[in-house]
């Protein structure tokens, strides 16, 4: 039994938003109410802490199996702990692909073994990721996936987006795409603009990732499936989820905090500020933190890509593409979004909760009889990132030395604190 | 760095005087002006060389050629701290080849400057004859090189500097001795 | 002042003080290259590391001579019959190098960024020899040595660039030094290589797509090479770029009488340029290599001379004259 005390309650759902207790039993949360007594339970105190449901990350990376030397299942699931995620689903371009049900079953059993946050595995849309067949989507749903995707690329083809998503309606699963135009994107390591030009870096035009987004709404509208727009960065694939909505099609959408923190002129020669996709331009920035207010955007995902030093401690057109992101994704929230008055504090905790759970097709809230996953965080503690003190193998972040005001405190999963500051 | 001046070694008339002996004992001891020209060492071995040279057309009506050599790449104090100092170039109009050379410069101290300024004329030609003429001979050698031609011999002790002015570079015309201020 | 440069990196981030500076140093330098004895004494005992990562004959004899004329050693790699081959990555390899201690690296990359890479981890002076797309600091401090030597000036010139200029490195130092000194750039070439944002890259710069307008009024012309190795998409054929952009005898005449020509090389004659123009009076190619040398011996003499090594305190002297 755990017995978080006087914090200060943001439930979504409920629009509940005040000072109370939460008890949580047996992985459930079984009572909140103020003035909760509890005789037995492990107390956590969290005055002038926020309660929030246990937050959800719908993209990120856990190089398990085969890229274990940036990242392996358990150091990336501390990570997550870390920043205050609950439950992390991971991209299956690990090696092999994860595109078969033994693949995911391992991973399945690497996170058990990991006793940490939640891991719930995405799998590939075709075999190996290749955009040719596809992949035995059914066999890895009863393995425990809970979305497709053939992340690092775009799914090939028109044709196969298609039959991907009329396979996965029928099972009720979301196809996530990584929209991209290869012809568009050839050889390109940074967002086209006055700053590519600046650098002599080839650069990668906004149209390619619109292009493959407009295909994509075209396909969610002939099949009427669920597809959701992985790390969106452009204000042209934004106005096509925007358009998507309107006429009532299950199209939804994440944006990482690089994307909403910083542009394309913040590019230097410094491979941590290379992923993929790139650095956007300021206007793009903003129209992407206006979804973000407005709701056109559903989630805030971190797109957490470790890569070991060595391999992003070279020219920058030849270093992988990616950055960690487990452990700044609230405080970047916190400080870009909500204490510059751009978002209320509600809004931010749905787009780490709420939003990521609607687009898996599942609850997230803190009422009683739900699962018993919290996420805690102080929003006004002033503390320094440090890359060196990550448990995640890797040292891949823009963001070291940078100051923040907000940060998590504990990580509840099935009513068990594991982690804590 | 401080210094203060200890004495006037030289006034204006008496450089005036000392480069009008000079430039005669340089007519005198060459046997005439045919080959002869004048080398002035940057800085203040310039504009020397160029009255030198100006005195000597006055009383025997021949204008030798007078250039001018920067020694900076020349130097032997190669590993000093600190950045390197600005390079000028050399105005040598002229080709030291088989030419009887006079150096010119204000003050002969350790010999180091004139070593850099033959190495300078050795790169550019095969001079027949080198020799030296100074406002100012010091002491200090550090390196057999000596002077031909001296405007006035000085003692002075290490510490101390002897500083020319000219008119053409520091407004002012004299030269004095000065010593470091503790 | 040059003293407190560190490295030679690019133009971009050189004052215009700096930049003058280079180009009055290398004055005494021009003026070394005619003496009947080429060789210094001033950085004997140094090494220069010249790392060509990238295939050059004429930047990398123009620095190997730089350095030997100076006195220094050189150390030589290059690409093909490297251990970059065989997977060394660039790190590694420099720092091979600079365990034996050179006293400065010149290094010319395909990746731009590459020598702001280096610079940061080695304990010695970086000069670009040409990184990638982005800058080759020596060919524009030659290039307008070259404009300054023959015009007098550079404030008010106008200048056209001519040819694929987005993936030129030689273009972007030229843009960035030259618009610092007031001149008027002109950029004109097939469109897909001379895009919109260029503009942006400095003050007074504007692209023209016809090569007549391109012309008019033109002081000085910089034909860039057609580089066939860098392209990255459909190229243009031969005769459609001679048609639209080679520079012809014909063509000079719409600039200004005694207009420059300049050219990087290597020249494709016929190709970007008609042999007549580059051999022609106008043409200030020889030159361009000769100050190109001049060029890079002040920059070693400042950059790699003076102390990596602290030396016994001197007696002291006064300001800026040796011990006389």
């Amino acid at each position: 039994m755990l017995l978080i005390k006087n914090g200060r309650v943001l439930d979504p759902s409920s629009k509940t938003d005040s000072v109370q207790d939460v008890l949580l039993s047996e992985g459930r949360i079984s009572k909140i109410a103020a003035g909760v007594s509890a005789p037995d339970a492990e107390v956590f105190d969290a005055t002038g802490m926020v309660v929030a449901p246990g937050f959800i990350d719908l993209h990120c990376h856990l190089r398990e199996p085969g890229q274990e030397m940036s990242e392996t299942i358990e150091t990336g699931t501390r990570s997550a702990a870390k920043g205050g995620f609950t439950a992390v689903c991971c991209m299956p371009n690990t090696q092999p692909v994860n595109d078969n049900a033994s693949i995911t079953r391992g991973i399945v059993e690497r996170a058990a073994a990991a006793k940490s946050v939640r891991v719930w595995p995405i799998g590939a849309a075709s075999v190996g990721s290749k955009g040719e067949a596809l992949a035995e989507i059914a066999a890895m749903k009863d393995a425990g996936i809970v979305a497709v995707s053939d992340d690092g690329k775009p799914v090939a083809t028109a044709r196969l987006m298609r039959q991907v998503m009329d396979y996965c309606s029928t099972l009720d699963l979301p196809v996530i795409d990584h929209c991209e135009d290869p012809s568009l994107f050839a050889g390109g390591v940074m967002r086209e603009g006055p700053r590519s030009i600046r650098l002599g870096l080839k650069g990668i035009p906004a149209e390619s990732e619109s292009i493959c987004a407009g295909r994509d709404v075209e396909i969610a509208g002939l099949t009427r499936a669920r597809l959701h727009i992985a790390h969106m960065s452009t204000t042209g694939a934004l106005e096509y989820v925007r358009q998507a909505k309107k006429n009532g099609l299950k199209v939804t959408c994440e944006v990482t905090p690089h994307h909403f923190t910083l542009i394309d002129e913040d590019v230097r020669y410094d491979t941590n500020y290379k992923m993929n996709p790139p650095l956007a331009s300021r206007a793009d920035r903003d129209a992407l933190i206006a979804g973000l207010v407005d709701g056109t955007v559903d989630a805030i995902a971190t797109d957490h890509a470790p890569h070991h030093a060595a391999s992003k401690d070279v020219e920058f057109d030849r270093a992988p593409f990616g950055i960690t992101g487990f452990e700044t994704a609230l405080a970047l929230g916190l400080s870009e979004l909500v204490h510059t008055g751009k978002m209320s504090l509600t809004r931010l905790v749905e787009l780490f909760t709420t939003g990521p759970a609607r687009v898996l097709g599942m609850n997230r809230k803190l009422a009683a009889g739900e699962v018993a996953d919290v996420t805690v965080f102080s929003p006004g503690q002033s503390w320094t990132y440090r890359v060196a003190e990550s448990p995640s193998k890797s040292r891949n972040s823009p963001f070291d030395a940078r100051p923040f005001k907000g940060a998590a405190t504990a990580t509840i999963v099935a009513g068990r604190i594991i982690w804590r500051q | 760095m401080r210094v203060v001046e200890k004495r006037q070694l030289l006034s204006s008339d008496e450089i005036g005087r000392t480069l009008q002996r000079l430039a005669h004992e340089i007519v005198e001891k060459s046997g005439g002006t045919d080959d002869l020209a004048l080398i002035g060492v940057r800085r203040r071995g310039v504009p020397l060389s160029e009255r030198l040279a100006k005195t000597i057309q006055s009383f025997s009506g021949v204008q030798i050629p007078v250039g001018t050599i920067d020694i900076t790449l020349y130097r032997d104090d190669l590993s000093t701290v600190g950045p390197q100092p600005v390079v000028h170039s050399n105005e040598i109009s002229f080709s030291v080849d088989n030419r009887d050379l006079v150096i010119v410069d204000d003050v002969l101290y350790t010999g180091r400057t004139i070593r850099a300024a033959m190495n300078g004329l050795f790169d550019l030609g095969r001079p027949k004859r080198i020799r030296l003429c100074v406002l100012i001979d010091r002491g200090h050698r550090e390196l057999p090189v000596e002077a031909s031609f001296i405007g006035s011999k000085v003692q002075t002790s290490d510490t101390e500097i002897v500083e020319v002015h000219l008119r053409e570079i520091d407004g002012d015309e004299r030269v004095v001795l000065v010593d470091r201020v503790a | 002042m040059l003293q407190r440069l560190e490295h030679l990196l690019g133009i971009e981030d050189l004052t215009r003080e700096q930049i003058s500076f280079i180009l009055d140093q290398a004055a005494p330098f021009q003026e070394f290259q005619k003496h009947p004895l080429k060789k210094l004494a001033t950085l004997r005992g140094k090494t220069v590391a010249l790392a060509f990562f990238e295939n050059s004959t004429r930047t990398r004899i123009s620095f190997a001579t730089a350095a030997a004329r100076l006195g220094a050693d050189t150390m030589n790699l290059q690409a093909e019959a490297s251990s970059v081959k065989k997977g060394e990555s660039l790190l590694d390899t420099v720092r091979t190098l600079e365990a034996m201690r050179p006293d400065g690296i010149v290094i010319r990359h395909s990746s731009s960024g590459a020598p702001h890479l280096i610079a940061d981890r080695l304990g010695m002076p970086v000069v670009n020899a040409g990184d990638g797309t982005h800058e080759h600091p020596t060919q524009a401090l030659l290039d307008a040595l070259t404009i300054r030597d023959r015009k007098g000036k550079l404030e008010g010139l106008n200048l056209t660039i001519l040819g694929d200029i987005l993936h030129s490195r030689v273009a972007r130092s030229n843009i960035f030094l030259l618009s610092k000194f007031g001149v008027n750039i002109t950029l004109c070439g097939p469109s897909m290589w001379v895009p919109r944002e260029l503009e942006s890259l400095a003050l007074n710069v504007r692209r023209v797509s016809r090569i007549e307008d391109a012309l008019k009024n033109a002081d000085a012309i910089i034909v860039l090479r057609v580089q066939t190795e860098r392209l990255h998409e459909p190229g243009i054929a031969p005769e459609e770029y001679i048609l639209g952009y080679q520079l012809t005898p014909a063509r000079l005449k719409l600039a200004n009488p005694g207009a420059l020509v300049l050219h990087p090389g290597p020249m494709i004659r016929g190709l970007e340029i008609d042999p007549a123009v580059a051999d022609g009076p106008q043409s200030c190619v020889l030159d361009q290599v000769t100050n190109g040398l001049a060029i890079r011996m002040a920059l070693l003499y400042h950059l790699v001379g003076g102390a990596a090594v602290e030396a016994p305190p001197a007696k002291e002297k006064p300001k800026d004259s040796p011990k006389d």
